[in-house]
């Protein structure tokens, strides 16, 4: 337990990527069977015990403190699990007689002795057996069991980054890992042994596996040059949520259907409505979209079906969730993933067909001979064969006729060819150092817009932004800030940011969405400094009628 | 002969705790006539006074820092050396928080005060360890008081650096640490442990750190970083101020893992806060166990709670039957506000 509660210390605090790789990469290493998968269990969410609530938790601590000095700890520290890890009294040593000598300090627990353990534990012998490996844990040991039992890691660790260091171990492809992944089960002692090459691949037994997904590249203008149309087939690109949905049979001859995420969550649950429609044996690749009265909803109507465990008949009803296929990974007869996508297309063509449910229809192709063509068409989707549902359009996406389904984001093989994007101009009003290589930089930007207020117009901080600049960019926005800083708090400095006197920026972002939670009472997806504004005197950037108006042509969608 | 009351001895007034039977201030806060100066650090020495009265070291780091002419006087006391000033009695105790620190012991008429100053009861290979001293009244600080810090044991956090370093052979290592005591200390851990490859230095703290080094503490080889190439720097250890971590100063190192070495590096928040990647739970002052055994073996029945987490200390102390009272003393505790100038004076 030790030994993992130090990577998670460690992880917790890297910012970078490689980095993170790197630690995880070591402890796979280092550690044994079968605490190494346990670890990697837990990193992957594949974990899930009764969880112990926090309400044990502060129970345990109450029974131990003083009830003055844990609030106060409470307070300083601001988190539960680490407050109790920090403060937990020192066990009082046994009485050492003769027979007993070397037996004062049990050894803390292993990683396997907790995970084993807690599956099999009743209720009331959890705070018993809590307290006895909180009381032979180190501070960060209490932490780190703390976290794993409350199902509270938050180490900023995808299940993919783990996967991805587990690979590095045999130095195989994480998509090999991916690929198996579904048949395995912690703590992966045949991965383990494959990777280290003592055994054979393990096979995925799964009926209704996840296969990692293909992803495409953003296009730039001058990449068309070295395109030729003909090779390309071009579809709408749907402004909803990428999903996998795969039917398939038990040896019993059971059907089982399940719905993943494009990083291959499964979100079945929460879509029921869609089951009874994925009848026939396969794996199709699509979009997740709410289709009422015929038409396709924007994504802001969509995210009310988002994220939810389960889900209400109402919701049901007046949300209808709707597939659009754009791809077959898989039929009755086997595996297509190595197939060109133009004969892909035609058995998805002919699958649709014979599935035959209003719930699941085909994504149309778009008819072009040029790139002039094609670009008129995204310009315009509702006169291209997009109709109604133009709305929900957000750009177009090229695939390559004869790209095979590769996991991933190969070069060269699809394209998306994204709306612009809308556009505003805003005033830097904070600005706070980044992480890791940044960590010296001011790189995270809060702006804001002007909008009336008693005293006069004022900004209102509409957003965030850490990326979207070059390094030449970050440089000088850096210098600016320092040069221009008003007040310091912490890591945060505020900037100047007068009519007169500031730097404008200007945004770029996807949409727009109603937040209570934001101040202006909007948040933007996807922001990012498209541009430095030095021209610009702040008294010209962008007002927040301007984005109220945006959002309204959004919502009426 | 009647016992004096603690408060006819010693009494906390603006400019800090002031002996008047005695006619001296402790570590004062603003210039005095006489002041007696438990430790270097610059938020409890400050130049300006008529005559100051400290240990030969931290005369020495006085000097060190604010020149030749930063009092008035100086008068040297050593460990145990007892002097009478006025109607009282003081004399210097190891503290065992940097070179040269003391706690400050004042009696009069059988009542006996200790000032302890800043202080841990923690092994420190680069001065003298604390010594316990019985009083009736016990001034003591609370910076970790709270049973939230417990800072374990020095030497495994600099294993866990010297596991970065060597898990990160491309990297360089920056580990910020407070130039006076800190500093030493680190790397004096850090050549317990075994590493003796050069450790390079932060212009900041080159002047204090040779200090140490003359005083015989064995610290192994030294550089200055500054003039070093970047790449020369990969899978090296630099010891740098605090603030010195997160400015531009940074840009130097190939890719650097920042470490601070700190007791607040045991709350998660902080380390975050501040964009550390390494947080080292390594303190010079008492953790709350450490306070609270040293405040019950003193035997004192008074406790004054000066600087820090006054609230919880002070109800542990009623809570075990002790009188407790906050001093409500300020201007203590900002060591490393007062280090950010030093850094941008030293690498302008």
């Amino acid at each position: 337990m030790n030994r993992f509660a130090e990577l998670l210390d460690r992880l917790a605090y890297e910012p970078g990527r490689n980095n993170k790789l790197r630690l995880l990469t070591s402890y796979f290493r280092e550690v044994e069977d079968p605490d190494r998968g346990y670890a990697l269990a837990a990193l992957t969410g594949a974990l899930s015990f009764k969880h112990a609530k926090p309400a044990l938790i502060r129970d345990l601590i109450a029974a131990r403190a003083d009830p003055v000095l844990f609030a106060l700890s409470y307070d300083y520290v601001g988190d539960l699990s680490e407050t109790v890890a920090l403060m937990w009294p020192k066990p009082e040593p046994q009485a050492a007689g003769p027979d007993r000598a070397g037996h004062n300090n049990p050894p803390p627990p292993t990683l396997t002795e907790v995970v084993t353990t807690l599956r099999t534990l009743g209720k009331t012998e959890l705070p018993r057996q809590l307290a006895r490996w909180l009381d032979e844990l180190d501070e960060t040991g209490r932490w780190a069991l703390l976290k794993l039992v409350t199902g509270a890691l938050r180490i900023g660790i995808s299940a993919r980054l783990a996967k991805t260091a587990a690979a590095a171990l045999g130095t195989k492809d994480p998509h090999e890992v991916e690929l198996i992944w579904p048949g395995l089960s912690p703590p992966y002692l045949d991965l383990f042994a494959w990777l280290e090459g003592r055994g054979d691949k393990p096979v995925n037994q799964d009926p209704a596996p996840f296969r990692p997904v293909m992803l495409a590249h953003a296009i730039e203008d001058d990449d068309f040059a070295s395109m030729n149309a003909a090779d390309y087939i071009a579809e709408w690109k749907w402004d909803g949520i990428r999903v996998q949905a795969v039917s398939g049979r038990e040896a019993d001859g059971r059907v089982v259907t399940r719905l993943y995420s494009r990083s291959g969550e499964d979100i079945t649950a929460g879509f029921p409505d869609l089951l009874p429609s994925l009848h026939l044996p396969g794996a199709l690749d699509g979009e997740l979209l709410v289709v009422r009265d015929r038409r396709v909803q924007s994504f802001n109507v969509l995210q009310q079906r988002l994220n939810r465990k389960a889900v209400s008949p109402k919701l049901m009803k007046d949300y209808p969730i709707h597939l659009r296929a754009y791809d077959l990974l898989g039929d009755e007869h086997g595996d297509l993933r190595e197939l060109p996508f133009a004969e892909r297309r035609a058995k998805l063509e002919g699958f649709i067909a014979r599935l035959k449910d209003p719930r699941v229809d085909l994504s149309p192709t778009i008819s072009f001979a040029s790139w002039d063509e094609l670009k008129a068409a995204r310009a315009d989707p509702a006169s291209a064969g997009a109709g109604d549902d133009a709305e929900a359009v957000e750009g177009v996406m090229l695939k390559r006729r004869d790209a095979l389904y590769l996991p991933g984001r190969p070069k060269g093989q699809w394209w998306k060819w994204k709306h612009d994007p809308h556009i505003i101009d805003a005033v830097l009003m904070y600005a706070q150092r980044g992480h890791g290589k940044r960590s010296s930089y001011y790189s995270d930007y809060t702006f804001g817009v002007w909008t009336s207020s008693e005293t006069g117009d004022q900004l209102v901080p509409v957003g965030k932004a850490y990326f979207g600049f070059t390094d030449e960019e970050l440089l000088q926005i850096d210098r600016f800030v320092r040069r221009n800083t008003t007040e310091k708090f912490g890591p945060v400095r505020h900037v100047v940011h007068e009519p007169e006197q500031g730097l404008v920026l200007e945004v770029a972002f996807e949409g727009l969405q109603r937040s209570p939670r934001h101040k202006s009472g909007v948040a933007m997806r996807f922001p990012r400094i498209s541009r430095l504004r030095w021209d610009k005197p702040p008294r010209d950037a962008d007002r927040l009628e301007t984005l109220e108006r945006m959002l309204k042509n959004e919502t009426a969608g | 002969m009647t016992a004096m009351r603690p408060q006819d001895i010693l009494l906390p007034v603006p400019s800090g705790l002031c002996c008047k039977a005695g006619g001296f201030h402790i570590d004062p806060v603003r210039p005095v006539e006489r002041a007696l100066i438990t430790h270097g650090h610059s938020d409890h020495a400050r130049a300006g006074h008529g005559a100051v009265l400290a240990t030969q070291e931290t005369l020495d780091i006085m000097r060190l820092r604010y020149g030749e002419n930063f009092a008035g006087s100086t008068q040297a006391i050593s460990y145990g050396e007892e002097i009478r000033l006025g109607d009282v009695t003081v004399s210097f105790h190891p503290a065992g928080h940097v070179l040269g620190s003391a706690q400050i012991k004042v009696s009069s008429g059988g009542t006996c005060i200790i000032a302890s100053g800043d202080y841990k009861d923690a092994r420190d290979p680069t001065c003298a360890p604390f010594e316990l001293v019985p009083c009736d009244v016990f001034i003591t600080e609370a910076t970790f008081g709270l049973p939230v810090f417990r800072h374990g044991d020095a030497a495994a956090e600099v294993k866990k650096l010297l596991a970065s370093v060597a898990l990160f052979p491309e990297r360089a290592h920056l580990v910020g640490a407070y130039s006076l005591g800190k500093a030493q200390r680190v790397i004096a851990l850090i050549r317990e442990a075994g590493y003796d490859a050069p450790i390079y230095l932060h212009g900041a703290m080159e002047k204090i750190t040779r200090y140490y080094q003359d005083k015989g503490i064995p610290l192994g080889e030294l550089r200055p970083v500054k003039g070093v190439k970047k790449a020369e720097l990969a899978g090296t250890i630099t010891l740098a101020p605090p603030s010195a971590t997160s400015d531009l100063w940074t840009r130097r190192f190939p890719d650097p893992v920042t470490a601070f070495a700190s007791g607040w590096m045991r709350v998660r928040a902080r380390a975050r806060q501040r964009g550390v990647e390494l947080p080292l739970v390594i303190s010079d002052h008492a953790d709350w166990d450490g306070l609270t055994a040293t405040i019950a073996a003193t035997g004192a029945g008074e406790v004054w709670v000066t600087h820090g987490q006054e609230d919880a200390l002070v109800h542990w102390c009623q809570s075990k039957g002790l009188a407790a009272r906050p001093l409500d003393l300020v201007g203590y505790g900002d060591e490393e506000e007062s280090e950010v100038a030093a850094t941008e004076d030293a690498e302008a």
